[in-house]
């Protein structure tokens, strides 16, 4: 030893110092242990974590009324939208050489059906005076005030160039603005009209109801787990077959059970007429509304519930609440002031999944939630494969997205990822 | 130890009350189908009473008890309601037989502390029973759906012949329908297809990625794991909407470009989402089971010799074997059950299972969805009992004493 650091630094075997030799090791470890991580990494990112920020994207990307009129919006710079007058000449000949250009691309629809989501009416009127605007020469037949205003009304109106106006950024905040039941207008953002704020309503009730489903799975899960985590080891692995089995059982299968329990003519109703506790003509409305989504997704979260607050639960040593009732403490003390904070950690994991997994559940409240009991991610779903509003499904999907993930960022850190257990 | 607790006779009246009150409730069902529940309740309630106070004073014998019980209660649920009467009879009789005697002698007592307050025992049997409640809860969906999947009738409740016991009343239509029916066929073997391979990319991309992870030194291996696990927490319908507009990109350039069959292509796209999907049940089961992996097997291996391959598939993947494997299953569930991504991804030809049963309960409500539906309780009956014994022998082979 003492030889060894007089003769200066330690040698390997190969004679190069031991430290870079130990380091040259590591880093040789390293590489070898992301390398094995590398395929999968690469996998994730490309088809998961890319397509859904490129997703984000969509919900401030505007670029279509600048490409489609991309002369117009030059000249709208210079027209103040303000001053209550319509625009002058120029713009107008800039507008019909656009239109021209996109009508031949078949592009003018498409901004017609974008400028509707803003102001109603604007994608017919797009598509109407698309047919006539075509026959115009964009040299020749100048000037074109006159002529476009007799093609279409619309054109004569000072709100339509303030609403083309309005949106022809590039990058815009439109989408978010309407995402939470406002609008953006040449005044800046005002809230929409009231009929049309639903999003908002929406948003809360998905909220609110989680926040049940939520509150539900704990009032019923801790006797469970209670009960699984204090009887003899051959017993309770029976009883977890009964929590199990349904988190085996396909989603759809559960959810068309509930479907058949809740119905008018379901098993639930015809039992309890039978019973003669509620008449015939009077059946409980238990389906297609908030109560059916609520029931039907607890049922289906449950077992998510159980399994976390199983497993603290089963490191509770139940010694503690002996020595407690040994010193005079009550059954009630003894389970509040020693059993139950020491659940606590079973709870919060147990609720931060079933609240993340919930507040994004589409398929049981499209089943049978009907109309008064859908979530956020039913209108997501309707904005893409209905009304064909993505940037606006796109919005609603961000802001849902910063929710879960801030949940998920706090489970992480009182749990741990690492930690998840299944089964 | 608990065995040894003193067990003592109760006053009758205790019994007596508790047992109407039983009795009553049996009454209830019994008055309901004769459409008068309340005279149901109290016949129920005075018969009930009169038999334990008859056991107990006059025949003080509990095996004839049991047989009067039994055999006479099976005889008014024959008189009331046929086969199916016979058969609650029998039960019920079972159960008061057994009722009235665990009361009256107090053998409800016998598996419990000494010391505990009468208080304690009732709570002790009250949250007993709170708890088989919501085992109830949890079941009673899933045990429903079977008899009516025999139901010979196209409705979704029981038939009153069904409720008779009626062979009539059932009939295998259902699963017949499911077994010839075109769409159904075919959108089972689109799952069929579709889930193993999506379960074979993600459990061979995950088993290596778990095995680099478990490795000491990785550096970012928290925000690596964070992302890895980000599929299981991202809401399926933004998983779907991104995955929607990605792959409708890919598909583009496929079939355009490189110029694909279409269906081949969709089967791709649907196959590379679910794999997605799938990949972070594989981590998580196959990561905690490398918890457990001894390094210095590894280290063995190559000290005799063995290149890296040859130690990963003699050495470790014979241990960590049941968590892959449960991995696997995962994600294949996962896949089978999948029905968003599906939904926004694939088009009509790689309608999957799941996906026909979704149109089939929001549109045409047709019960062969509850002949599929009992199909899938059995296939996951099947894999859950895998699943168990993989883990006791997971359990075994890493030398932790087996739950």
């Amino acid at each position: 030893m003492t030889d060894a650091t007089q003769s200066g630094p330690m040698l390997a075997a190969d004679g190069t110092p031991l430290k870079k030799s130990l380091a040259r090791s590591l880093r040789r470890r390293k590489l070898r242990a992301l390398a094995l991580i590398a395929p999968l990494l690469l996998f994730v990112l490309l088809s998961f974590v890319i397509p859904i920020v490129s997703m984000l994207f969509r919900s401030v990307e505007n670029g279509i009324v600048s490409q489609t009129l991309p002369l117009t919006v030059v000249e709208l710079q210079n027209w103040d939208a303000e001053s209550g007058e319509l625009p002058d000449e120029a713009l107008y000949a800039a507008f019909a050489k656009d239109m021209v250009a996109a009508i031949d691309a078949k592009e003018h629809t498409k901004l017609g059906s974008r400028l509707n989501y803003e102001q109603t009416g604007m994608s017919s009127m797009f598509r109407q005076s698309g047919r006539k605007i075509k026959r115009l020469d964009p040299e020749a037949d100048a000037p074109f005030k006159e002529k476009l205003i007799e093609i279409h009304d619309g054109w004569g109106d000072v709100n339509i160039w303030r609403v083309i106006k309005t949106h022809a950024v590039p990058i815009t905040n439109g989408y978010f603005l309407n995402a939470v039941d406002m609008q953006r207008t040449p005044e800046g953002a005002q809230a929409q009209p009231e009929d049309k704020r639903i999003l908002i309503k929406l948003f809360g009730r998905t909220l609110f109801m989680s926040l049940i489903i939520t509150g539900s799975c704990i009032l019923l899960a801790y006797p469970i787990s209670y009960l699984l985590a204090n009887l003899p080891m051959r017993v309770s692995n029976m009883l977890m077959i009964l929590v199990l089995l349904p988190f085996w059982t396909s989603l759809l299968v559960r959810t068309s059970a509930w479907k058949v329990m809740l119905q008018q003519q379901g098993v639930i109703n015809e039992t309890l007429v039978w019973l003669g506790f509620v008449a015939d003509d009077a059946r409980l409305v238990i389906i297609n509304n908030q109560f059916g989504t609520i029931i039907a997704m607890t049922h289906i979260l449950l077992p998510f519930m159980i399994l976390p607050m199983y497993s603290v639960m089963q490191t509770i040593p139940p010694t503690y609440t002996r020595a407690a009732k040994s010193m005079g403490a009550t059954n009630w003390t003894t389970f509040w002031r020693i059993y139950f904070p020491q659940s606590i950690p079973g709870i919060g994991a147990g609720s931060i999944l079933v609240f993340i997994l919930a507040i994004g559940y589409y398929i049981t409240p499209e089943i049978v939630g009907g109309t008064k009991g859908v979530f956020i991610s039913n209108r997501i779903a309707y904005h893409i494969s209905s009304s064909l509003n993505w940037g606006l499904a796109a919005a609603l999907g961000t802001i849902l997205l910063a929710v879960v993930l801030l949940l998920y960022w706090c489970y992480d850190k009182i749990v741990g990822i690492d930690n998840v257990k299944l089964g | 130890m608990a065995a040894l607790t003193p067990i003592s006779r109760k006053p009758l009246s205790v019994v007596l009350p508790t047992v109407a009150i039983a009795g009553g409730f049996l009454g209830m069902f019994v008055g309901a189908g004769q459409d008068n529940v309340l005279l149901g309740i109290v016949i129920g309630a005075a018969l009930m009473a009169g038999l334990a106070w008859l056991y107990i004073n006059v025949l003080d014998n509990e095996r004839v008890a049991r047989w009067i019980t039994i055999l006479g209660l099976a005889a008014i649920g024959f008189f009331f309601a046929g086969i199916t009467g016979l058969i609650v009879g029998l039960l019920a009789g079972w159960f008061f037989a057994f009722f009235i005697f665990w009361l009256y002698e107090g053998r409800y007592r016998q598996k419990l502390l000494p010391y505990m307050t009468a208080g304690q025992v009732l709570w002790h049997y009250t949250f007993r029973v709170i708890c088989g409640a919501i085992f109830v809860f949890l079941i009673t969906p899933i045990l429903v759906v079977l008899p009516l999947s025999f139901n010979a009738q196209d409705f979704f409740t029981f038939t009153p012949e069904m409720l008779r016991l009626d062979p009539e009343g059932y009939s295998l239509k259902h699963y017949r329908d499911f077994f010839t029916n075109n769409e159904w066929q075919r959108s089972f073997k689109n799952s069929l297809i579709i889930a193993p391979i999506a379960t074979v990319i993600s459990v061979t991309l995950g088993t290596l990625a778990a095995i680099g992870l478990s490795q000491s030194h990785v550096p970012g291996r928290r925000a690596i794991m964070g992302i890895l696990i980000s599929p299981m927490i991202v809401p399926l319908i933004i998983s779907a909407t991104g995955m929607f507009f990605f792959y409708s990109d890919i598909g583009r350039f496929l079939e355009g470009t490189l110029g694909m069959n279409k269906n081949f292509v969709g089967y791709v796209k649907v196959v590379l989402a679910h794999a997605v999907l799938g990949i972070p049940f594989v981590i998580i089961t196959v990561t905690a089971t490398l918890v457990g992996f001894d390094q210095s097997l590894t280290r063995a291996a190559a000290n005799m010799g063995a290149g890296p391959v040859r130690t990963f598939f003699k050495i470790q993947m014979p241990l960590i074997l049941p968590g892959v494997i449960s991995g696997g299953l995962f994600a294949f569930i996962t896949s089978f059950d999948e029905v968003v991504v599906v939904l926004f991804v694939g088009s009509a030809s790689q309608k999957t299972l799941p996906w026909q049963m979704f149109t089939g309960l929001r549109e045409q409500i047709s019960p062969t969805i509850l002949a599929v539906a009992t199909i899938l309780v059995v296939i996951s009956i099947a894999l859950l009992t895998t699943v168990e014994l993989l883990r006791r022998r997971s359990e075994r082979l890493r030398g932790l004493t087996p739950a």
